[in-house]
């Protein structure tokens, strides 16, 4: 039997020899989201460079560090030089960075995004220092783009599987004392303690236990769980090993939707590597404890990621929430007392028993402890996968790590938690962002989505989507949700198609508060969220759609209009030529004009027009005067005001 | 069990651990509102009606789900509470169908009386319009899901407690629906049509084609099988219009079967009843008064010697019909030739059970099943056959029970068995004694109870070294360490119930199997005590009391041998004439005699011999070779077609008197409509008949006067009278009018005093496959049909679900004649052939084909085998040697 000392200097050594290859070594970001930009590509270019010019390197697929904007990115280590990260990497780019830089050791600080390791070069800074990275502190999401997540030895080397040899050592009483000390909260978003809640499964009579990783992601724009099961699977192990330990679990399954093919490929692989290191299995590290994983692949159902409903998905059945009590650790799978943690909670885990609750503590907020990942999306320059402090502000979020607006827009709001969160708007970026404060707000913690909406997004328009989503993916099962979000989706329908009524916001209110207290789950409990804290934000919005007929955002197409303006349109023809709908009339040299009755509201025209007489308007809640039939250009110009031609 | 106190409303409530606040407030009488909960089924939580508060607890937790804890206060009607009913109901409303009136539901409708006790008169929501297909397919329901509310409970009862699965949720969000699997139709699911969906429907999204609302309803007693599921009969205009399962005091405790819920108002009034005697003349059946048709039995009937006549009467009449047949037989006619079905069912029970227990009868009651730890279904298709009997046994499992099948056959039982054992067809015996040898050896045997209890057990154990496990593993076909395992289980996971059927008793040593089963139970310990025993189901729904009440040729009323003196000589005393000594022919007897000319005239009551007997052509031959045949039944059934006179009686609607159920319980049976046409009442009938033939003691007016009379006379019956059958009938042995019943027998001592273990020798059956004849046939019932389908064959949403007879065969055999599903065959025995549908299934062992028997079209009696059991003369039905041939276009009829 190989000891953990053994298989961990083993896996340093290879760590080392990677480390100080004499060969150049380059790291190709290669999760689902290097590879929706393109990293495939870019790999295969550089394969086929390389061989083309005869180069020994040594090639790396990594996981995601979370600069989503900058996809794909590639990074290049040459011997006794600093990692060098390259973004928005494309395959053309390819043959000049391994002539430049491999072969001639130019490192085309152009392309480079900044360097990793202790030393630097000159034009190139620091990737860490960035205004992206520099405020984050990167627990769960330490090796994420950083080591081959398909190999275990890297894992190790950096400290992995420590946490589960010391949790080993102590007595599961003690393991869960020191995630109690830790302050670690449930990263699904509801933030229970997570200490205690394996207290209550650990206390629970029965000798059968089950432990489950939460690992079905399903909100819109999230994808937290995914880049680290992608990027570092063997953090979620190890965590689970430790929590089962801890709890007295014997068997555990990982509930991952079965859009993720990529991080249950590298899911099943650490599985087997686990098995075969003797960290999984019977006897794990000849102890007394024992825990086999199961992968079980859900359809893809967002209910799923109820904790209830998962179970029952595990057990074949539907996936439809349940009442509690009893609680999972008094009775869950099949009846037996479980305990679920998200992905997300599994990867602080490890990251505790590895370094220690004081030091996990020494982060975060008063409340909530140590970090939380969050997937940063929308209108923000520097979109990406972020882990920050508990507390540190949405201002701090949007506008340091992000960047702040693209285009100069204005910033409108905020949308935390996904689609059961709530929108926060421009007077709480300085709200700081923790579970209790997110809450008080309106909004969730949730699981981690982070979507920001700027004065292009009508707020009604966007409730509405996120509430067709939940209204979608209910269960069906209890009234509430099921019906009521039907009606309040259908009143905000009316509402963006100008047949709202005022009454109906007071309605809307009103019945958001009757789901919320009805709802049998969390599901239904939170779909109004979006709803309720554009009213409590945003009131006016909504009264301008009803009362002035009017999408302030210029989004909702009954409400929006497109016109010619006489005195700017040349007659070039080109609108009418591209208008699907045939909607528009006019011909050489004679204004056009758009029959309001036929148009639908595309914009076909307005992108079409060019930008040397930008004749296209798009105008929501006033009317613009336009001749009622074409006329010919120069009639307009000559006679000056075009109000004078209306009718 | 702690006693836990809580506060509703300010009252102060009792209510026991693991109850829940909906539960406890329901038993106080503080009404909640409710759309989705239900006795039947597990708290659900989805209709959030019957929301509350409770102190300490935070939000609105529902009162279906939440467990009761001492010291809780609940606050059942706050404002916060009502505010979301109301919303949910309003809700619910916008999102109904607003016609009422034409719904079949109306003011039957849950959400109508939410509604009103809500007190909701306005709707601040838009309509919303579901325009899904609504699902006509099935015969008897149809099922629109525009209706539908989404509580869950067709689902729910059809998996939960049926756990048939027929029907899901599908969809999601407010697509959501109820719909079969692959949303198929109903009628092309695995849906059992049970109608327990349609039952538990609060609105009218699942609901009955024929939905007439009666105008009364009737208290009374399934006419199908032997479990005796109480039902209303539904009522207007002298119409039956409507069956619903009774819940209080009845055994199914308010579940039906298709066959009961759906095939009983179609045939009572179906215009084939027979409405009138008729009279053979000139080789015609003809319409004639009931003088006419009395007159000319009575005299017929006396020209006869005592040993020339003979009277079958029926399983499935009343306990007086059969009473006053049987005493018509020995008063009037002078003869012992008295038998009934019970005969071609459950003889070897009677004979096997009375000689080793001393009563021939189930030993424990049907609701005692689902208490078992362990059961044995040995030779019984309980779900098919039994089917309230069935969900008891799926409830046991559910309760954690063990679960042993034994059926040659892949039942649909085998589904919840821990082990199934697939013995050869007629290798009981060994497959029996093989388990016996393996709890002896290995010391599973209860020892106290073989000493203290039983008798002749060292002739018995001698007996089971004939039974080594090569031996048994050979014969059966078993591998011997399932054997070894069954032995195990049934003797260690106690009580042990032990249920059989015709698998066990239809053999030519059908007394043989059935000794073997009750040597079984008597060897573990599981007799006399509760969720234990031998209990046999009988399978007519009074073959019971047909039995009980003296319809055979040995006994009188209670088992009471006419051979003895003592007996006789107080039966004499009370009829008044002196009675035959000698017992007189079965059934299987009787039908020989006639062919052979020593039966001439034969009075039989609502039996169909010329489908049910077996060989059944040569029985038709000795039917028309009667001088003279009454028949007296509902229908003009296959054998009423061969009568000289034809008697109509009335159906089980139209009568009084009691049937006697599988476990003995002897319940009312209560008129509910006036006879159809001018058909009369079996009773009435015999005794109009009796009495022309100048027979003193059948001046009956009322069957409560039968009933008197049986009890005067009949022990086990003593305590019997209407009066006290109000409240779910009493079980036999009831011995005075103060007795309880008789749940469990054999308690203390056995009915013979001891025990009794029989040695038994294994014997294959008596025409096994050959080279000619290569494959074995089996018979059995369909769910959806009963007996010779006199009644079901009556109802077309049952012939809509299964309207032929079917040959299963397994895809082996079926391919090595190449034959495939669906096609038409041939099958072959050497004592008839018949044509029907090839089913290739799996559920059929290679080898062995299997066919049901009420199809008239495929007459399948035409081919099994008239071999007798020797003690209880029961035919071979379950086993003969039959050859299915392809139809090519040359030997197509």
């Amino acid at each position: 039997m190989v000891t953990f000392d053994e298989i961990r200097s083993q896996a340093r050594a290879e760590w080392e020899t990677l480390e100080h290859s004499d060969k150049p070594h380059i790291l190709v970001g290669t999760a689902t989201c290097g590879r929706a930009s393109g990293a495939l590509a870019v790999l295969e270019a550089i394969k086929s460079e390389l061989a083309k010019r005869n180069i020994e390197a040594i090639i790396t697929q990594v996981g995601c560090i979370g600069l989503c904007y900058a996809e794909p990115l590639v990074d290049v280590v040459k011997p006794n030089r600093p990692r060098i990260c390259y973004g928005n990497v494309t395959p053309e780019i390819i043959p000049r960075l391994i002539e430049d830089y491999v072969i001639n050791d130019n490192p085309c600080p152009d392309l480079a995004l900044g360097t990793i390791g202790d030393d630097s070069i000159d034009g190139i800074p620091k990737l860490f220092e960035l205004p992206m990275l520099k405020p984050q502190v990167r627990i769960v999401l330490r090796n994420c783009g950083i080591i081959d997540p398909e190999n275990i030895n890297h894992y190790i080397a950096r400290g992995g599987y420590s946490g589960l040899v010391k949790a080993l050592g102590m007595k599961p009483e003690e393991v869960i004392e020191e995630i109690k000390r830790s302050g670690l909260r449930g990263r699904g978003g509801a933030g229970f303690p997570t200490g205690l809640k394996w207290e209550f499964c650990r206390q629970s009579p029965g000798k059968v236990k089950y432990l489950i990783c939460n690992a079905d992601e399903g909100d819109p724009g999230a994808f937290m769980n995914r880049s680290l099961l992608e990027g570092d699977p063997h953090a979620v192990l190890e965590g689970m090993l430790i929590g089962a330990y801890a709890i007295g679990a014997t068997e555990g399954y990982i509930y991952i939707r079965a859009e993720y093919p990529l991080a249950i490929e590298r899911l099943e692989l650490a599985l087997r590597q686990v098995a075969e290191y003797g960290l999984a299995g019977d006897n794990i590290l000849d102890s007394n404890f024992s825990f086999h994983i199961t992968i079980k692949q859900g359809a893809g159902a967002f209910v799923c990621g109820e904790e209830t409903a998962l179970m029952a998905s595990i057990e074949g059945k539907r996936g439809m929430p349940r009442s509690r009590p009893p609680f999972p650790a008094q009775s869950g799978l099949w009846g037996k007392p479980t305990n679920i943690n998200n992905v997300g909670t599994w990867g602080h885990v490890s990251a505790i028993l590895q370094r220690g609750s004081n030091w996990y503590a020494s982060y975060g907020s008063e409340k909530s402890k140590g970090t939380k990942v969050f997937a940063l999306a929308g209108k923000v320059n520097r979109t990406g996968l972020i882990e920050v402090p508990i507390g540190i502000s949405l201002q701090e979020i949007i506008y340091g790590i992000g960047g702040g607006i693209p285009d100069g827009k204005r910033f409108k709001a905020v949308q935390t938690g996904g689609p059961s969160g709530g929108f926060l708007p421009a007077s709480l970026l300085n709200l700081p962002v923790g579970y209790e404060e997110l809450t008080e707000a309106g909004s969730i913690m949730g699981s981690g989505g982070m979507i920001v909406l700027d004065e292009d997004n009508c707020i009604v328009d966007t409730a509405r989507f996120f509430l067709s989503f939940t209204q979608a993916e209910s269960c069906g099962k209890c009234v509430p949700c099921r019906l009521g979000t039907k009606q309040m989706l259908d009143i905000l329908e009316d509402i963006t198609n100008g047949k709202g009524k005022l009454e109906d916001i007071d309605l809307l209110e009103d019945l958001a508060k009757d789901i919320v207290a009805g709802s049998l789950c969390a599901l239904g409990g939170t779909a109004p969220n979006p709803v309720l804290t554009s009213i409590r934000y945003f009131r006016d919005e909504y009264e301008a759609h009803i009362r002035d007929k009017r999408c302030p955002a210029l989004v909702c197409s009954e409400l929006i209009s497109y016109y010619i303006l006489p005195d700017k349109c040349e007659g070039c023809g080109i609108c009418l030529r591209d208008c699907p709908a045939e909607a528009i009339s006019g011909g050489k040299r004679m204004i056009h004009i758009i029959d309001q009755g036929k148009c639908i509201k595309c914009g076909t025209c307005l992108d079409v027009c060019p930008t040397r007489f930008s004749a296209v308007v798009k105008v929501s809640g006033e009317k613009v005067t336009v001749p009622s039939k074409p006329i010919p250009v120069a009639a307009t110009k000559n006679a000056g005001a075009p109000t004078n031609l209306g009718n | 069990m702690e006693k836990i106190k809580l506060i509703i409303d300010g009252q102060e409530v009792e209510a026991r651990e693991g109850m829940t606040v909906l539960e406890v407030a329901q038993a106080a009488g503080i009404y909640i509102p409710t759309l989705c909960s239900d006795p039947d089924l597990e708290p659900y939580g989805a209709c959030r009606l019957c929301v509350v508060e409770i102190e300490k607890m935070r939000g609105l937790p529902t009162a279906c789900t939440t467990p009761v804890t001492d010291g809780m206060i609940v606050h059942t009607e706050t404002p916060a509470v009502n505010k979301v009913r109301c919303t949910a109901v309003e809700l619910l409303i916008a999102d109904h169908p607003g016609d009422c009136l034409t719904c079949s539901r109306n003011q039957q409708c849950d959400l109508q009386k939410v509604a009103a006790y809500l007190g909701i008169t306005r709707q601040r929501f838009g309509k919303t319009t579901r325009l899904l297909p609504v699902d006509t397919s099935n015969p008897f329901f149809d099922h629109d899901p525009n209706y539908c509310i989404l509580c869950g409970k067709c689902v729910r009862i059809c998996n939960e407690v049926q756990e048939v699965g027929a029907i899901t949720l599908t969809f999601r969000g407010y697509a959501s629906q109820v719909s079969p699997f692959g949303d198929k139709l109903l009628l092309d699911s695995n849906c059992e049509s049970c109608g327990e969906c349609v039952a538990h429907c609060p609105v009218g999204a699942l609901i009955p084609k024929d939905a007439r609302q009666p105008t009364q309803e009737v208290e009374t007693i399934c006419v199908y099988c032997g479990v005796g599921c109480g039902i209303y009969l539904g009522i207007r205009n002298n119409r039956v219009v409507s069956v619903r399962g009774r819940r209080e005091g009845t055994v199914n405790n308010g579940s039906l079967c298709v066959k009961g819920r759906f095939g009983i108002t179609e045939f009572i009034h179906h215009p084939e009843r027979l409405t009138t005697p008729l009279i053979r003349r000139g080789g015609e059946l003809t319409e004639a008064t009931w003088d006419e048709a009395l007159e000319l039995v009575a005299s017929k009937l006396a020209n006869y010697e005592k040993d020339e006549v003979a009277v079958i009467s029926s399983a499935k009449c009343t306990n007086e019909d059969n009473y006053v047949a049987q005493k018509f037989a020995r008063v009037v006619l002078g003869t012992n030739n008295i038998d009934h079905c019970a005969r071609l069912c459950h003889a070897p029970t009677v004979a096997g059970l009375a000689q080793s227990f001393g009563s021939g009868a189930m030993t424990n009651s049907i609701n005692e099943i689902s208490n078992a730890a362990c059961i044995l279904a040995i030779g019984t298709n309980t779900t098919e056959a039994h089917p309230i009997i069935g969900l008891e046994v799926k409830r046991a499992v559910r309760k954690g029970a063990k679960l042993i099948v034994a059926n040659p056959r892949e039942i649909d039982l085998v589904r919840f068995a821990d082990l199934w054992l697939q013995h050869k067809p007629g290798t009981d015996v060994a497959l029996l004694m093989g388990m016996m040898g393996v709890i002896v050896d290995e010391g599973l045997l209860d020892s106290s109870f073989v000493e203290e209890r039983c008798e002749n057990f060292d002739a018995f154990r001698e007996s089971l070294k004939n039974f080594d496990l090569d031996f048994v593993e050979r014969i059966t076909g078993v591998p011997r360490s399932k054997i070894a395992e069954a032995a195990w289980i049934y003797a260690t996971n106690k009580p042990s119930s032990l249920l059989y059927a015709m698998g066990i008793t239809q053999h030519s040593h059908g007394t043989d199997n059935v000794i073997a089963t009750a040597n079984l139970a008597m060897l573990t310990g599981n007799v006399g005590k509760p969720s234990t025993g031998v209990n046999p189901l009988r399978g007519q729904n009074n073959v019971q009391g047909a039995c009980d009440i003296g319809a055979l040729p040995n006994v009188y009323t209670g088992y009471q041998a006419v051979a003895d003196p003592a007996i006789r000589e107080k039966f004499e005393a009370a009829w008044g004439c002196s009675l035959p000594s000698s017992p007189g022919l079965p059934i299987t007897g009787i039908i020989p005699a006639a062919y052979e000319g020593r039966i001439k005239a034969l009075y039989l009551i609502g039996e169909n011999p010329a489908l049910s007997e077996p060989d059944a052509g040569h029985a038709r031959e000795a039917l028309k070779k009667l001088e003279f045949f009454v028949v007296q039944d509902i229908f003009l059934t296959e054998t009423a077609h061969l009568a000289d006179v034809v008697l109509p009686g009335a159906s089980f609607a139209e009568k009084d008197g009691t049937f006697t159920n599988t476990e003995r319980r002897v319940q009312r049976v209560r008129k509910a409509i006036e006879p159809i046409g001018d058909s009369k009442p079996d009773w009435w009938i015999t005794c109009q008949i009796a009495q022309r033939m100048g027979g003193k003691g059948f001046d009956f007016t009322h069957p409560f006067q039968i009933m008197e009379e049986i009890a005067n006379l009949t022990p086990s019956y003593g305590g019997i009278a209407y009066r006290r059958l109000d409240n779910g009938g009493l079980q036999w042995p009831c011995p005075t009018q103060d007795h309880v019943g008789t749940p469990i027998l054999h308690t203390k001592q056995f009915t013979r005093g001891k025990g009794r273990f029989t040695p038994l020798d294994y014997k294959p059956p008596m025409e096994l496959p050959d080279d000619e004849y290569p494959l074995m046939l089996t018979t059995g019932r369909s769910l959806y049909h009963f007996h010779t389908g006199t009644l079901t064959r009556k109802v077309k949403g049952l012939n809509v679900l299964r309207g032929e007879g079917l040959v299963e065969i397994n895809p082996e055999d079926a391919s090595a004649l190449g034959i495939t599903d669906g096609e038409m065959v041939k099958v072959v025995s050497r004592r008839g052939e018949i044509e029907a549908k090839a089913r290739v299934t799996e559920v059929s062992p290679k080898g062995v084909v299997f066919m049901n028997f009420h199809f008239a079209e495929s007459p399948t009696n035409l081919l099994t085998n008239s071999a007798l059991d020797p003690v209880s003369k029961i035919p071979e039905y379950k086993v003969c040697a039959v050859r299915v041939e392809k139809i090519t276009p040359a030997n197509i009829k």
